[in-house]
């Protein structure tokens, strides 16, 4: 029951928006309602969850496998929570953000299609479902990068549109070939029926055609480029969406399909390539984001090194790793959101996000240094902030294992992350504007100030939450981990007594 | 486009598949068919209709604007999930109110249920979404086509 309110509420939002859409004001109380509804159904079902284990439910009461199934372990759940947060907290900075025309041309609408396609991708049971709901997020995300039609918003979503249909084709056809190998899609009963595959060619293709698709969702090096050419054109609301959740259900999808479906420690070079991919894609990255001077761009080059951390954690593969990955991902989530919304207040009280063009904030306003440095410097890795657990984490689990190269890397790209967050502080808080007259004219409204700073302090407190208090945030990763490693438990609550 | 031949047989054809679409949609209750590929067909034949008489005729003809479908369609499918939702606590279940069985297995009544609400709504998304689609390329070409002039 809950899983399915977890899919009805953007879904009823999304018709209701579209319904009021020539009345602004009820379309906006309409998304954040939606918004907030979402919220609390995570949350009840995450409650769910966390007391009774792995939940699933049988759409037209078709049993499993034949059906669609819905499904949440902690992770899933935990992911969904996220996702509420985070909706919430783009609706409410959205008021102040968003302009009107890009309302009017669905904004609202687009925004809750997008979160139906996220949320129904962390809770699919199966890989069509899977496929579907990416199609649902990606079809959602190429309209919101698109409002507007400008030409450098054109520019960046046709690179987004090209990588991710060609992503989408190799997805669709592992998809296919897995099923005329096995007969089935229902990832519970492929986690049985994988390991009888007697052929290991058609195991070893279908894992790397998954491993390119959701690789390319995720941002993994190589094929990361779609994600810094199209991220800072559309509102920073959309940005701080696309930068939270994105690329974070492609890093779901892969360690859901390698740890559920395909056991990763069975397939070494499944394994070496996420190694090796994950070392590299925290390398360029932060490299990446060293050579940009817009806040936008800099902050999508930190995503993809991020992101690297997280499929570390999936590559090496101990438990302690995977406990890893996913504390780093629910870390993620919240700071690099923050980060975003952060760099919207800055341009509204700037001019600009060309760190040439800006600066004088620490002078005028600190509060915002205070709400800049929070989630800068979690990113980075500094105590007592939530990054440095996440970190520690992966950079244990790797030495532990014997991976000393990438452990190396992970604490070398630390380093490099807080040179580039210096860099945002120094150019946009520490210098003097270049034009303080032009500069001083520039304030948020009463309205502007609450819509837009309520989300930052929220989500900078989670952060600061996240740091003291990691004990329960840890918990929640250990046991998600172990339901990963171990998934009697997800089998049992898809397949029931058909096992 | 200007050409009599393609719009005296517009005409004829335009009536022909959407009644040939909604023949398809109600088939695929049972048998290949249904919502999905009836929309495509209704598409087609508004597609050659605006081809044939223009944009804004075609806009008149249907007269909610392609958008406005595609979201009813979405809501009567959403309505028809929950349906199942609310009366047997399972989303998307099957249920046809006007069909009875009798103790000995046989059935009798109309078969119109959940199932139908949920196809004309697919039927309604894919005719609206397509239509949106072809019309707004179809705007694009228009304002090329003045310019040139």
């Amino acid at each position: 029951m809950l899983l399915t309110l977890c899919l009805v509420v953007p879904l009823a939002t999304f018709v209701v928006s579209f319904a009021v859409r020539r009345n602004a004001d009820l379309q906006r109380s309409v998304s954040i309602a939606g918004s907030a509804l979402l919220l609390l159904a995570s949350l009840a079902l995450g409650a769910q969850v966390v007391a009774n284990g792995p939940v699933a439910a049988q759409m037209g009461g078709w049993p499993a496998p034949f059906g669609i199934t819905l499904v949440a372990d902690l992770l899933s759940a935990a992911m969904v929570v996220i996702t509420g947060i985070i909706a919430l907290a783009v609706s409410v900075y959205g008021l102040g953000d968003v302009d009107r025309d890009a309302e009017r041309l669905g904004h609202h609408t687009l925004l809750h299609a997008l979160l139906l396609g996220v949320t129904g991708a962390f809770l699919a049971g199966d890989l069509f479902n899977l496929y579907v709901w990416f199609e649902v997020m990606v079809i959602a995300s190429f309209g919101l990068l698109g409002l507007g039609s400008r030409g450098d918003q054109i520019d960046g979503t046709v690179k987004y549109v090209a990588l991710n249909l060609i992503a989408t084709l190799a997805f669709l056809s592992g998809v296919g070939l897995l099923y005329g190998a096995t007969g089935t899609l229902n990832m519970a009963d492929l986690h049985q029926v994988v390991p009888t595959l007697e052929n290991p060619v058609i195991v070893l293709t279908t894992a790397a055609m998954f491993l390119f698709a959701f690789g390319a969702k995720a941002a993994l090096f190589p094929v990361f480029f779609w994600l810094p050419a199209s991220y800072h054109t559309p509102s920073v609301t959309v940005s701080a969406v696309f930068a939270a959740l994105l690329t974070k259900v492609g890093v779901y999808a892969l360690i859901r399909v390698f740890t559920l479906v395909y056991d990763a420690s069975t397939l070494p070079l499944i394994q070496n390539l996420l190694l090796w991919s994950a070392s590299l894609t925290m390398l360029t990255g932060v490299l990446g984001a060293a050579a940009q001077n817009d806040i936008r761009r800099i902050l999508s080059f930190h995503i993809i090194s991020q992101i690297g951390y997280m499929i570390l954690g999936l590559a090496v593969f101990t438990p302690l790793a995977l406990v890893g990955a996913i504390f780093y991902i629910l870390h993620h989530i919240v700071v690099k959101a923050n980060l975003f919304l952060v760099g919207g207040v800055v341009r509204k009280l700037t001019g600009s996000e060309e760190l040439g063009h800006i600066g004088g904030l620490w002078a005028r306003t600190p509060w915002l240094g205070v709400l800049f440095l929070i989630p800068a410097l979690s990113l980075a890795g500094i105590p007592p902030l939530s990054g440095f657990w996440a970190k520690l984490v992966i950079v244990k689990a790797s030495l532990d294992a014997a991976y000393y190269i990438p452990a190396f890397l992970a604490l070398l790209v630390g380093l490099l992350t807080v040179f580039s967050m210096s860099k945002i502080w120094l150019e946009a808080f520490w210098k003097p504007h270049p034009q303080p007259d032009a500069a001083a004219t520039m304030t948020l409204s009463r309205a502007e100030r609450w819509s837009l700073l309520t989300p930052i302090v929220a989500l900078a407190l989670i952060t600061v939450a996240i740091g003291l208090i990691a004990g329960p945030f840890y918990g929640v990763s250990v046991v998600a981990a172990e339901q990963l490693l171990d998934p009697h438990a997800y089998v049992g609550a898809v397949l029931g007594e058909n096992r | 486009m200007n050409s009599i031949i393609l719009s005296a047989a517009t005409r004829i054809v335009t009536p022909l598949m959407v009644a040939f679409s909604i023949f398809i949609l109600l088939r695929g209750h049972n048998e290949p068919g249904g919502g999905f590929i009836g929309g495509l067909v209704a598409a087609t034949a508004f597609a050659l209709y605006a081809k044939a008489m223009g944009v804004p005729a075609t806009l008149r003809a249907l007269s909610l604007s392609p958008p406005t479908i595609a979201v009813v369609g979405l809501a009567m499918s959403t309505l028809a999930g929950l349906w199942g939702l609310v009366q047997s606590g399972v989303l998307l279940k099957g249920l046809w109110p006007l069909l009875t069985t009798a103790d000995d297995g046989s059935k009798a009544g109309l078969p119109i249920g959940s199932v139908l609400v949920f196809d004309v709504g697919v039927y309604l998304v894919v005719v609206g979404s397509v239509l949106s689609i072809l019309f707004a390329l179809e705007a694009d070409v228009a304002e090329e086509n003045e310019g040139e002039d």
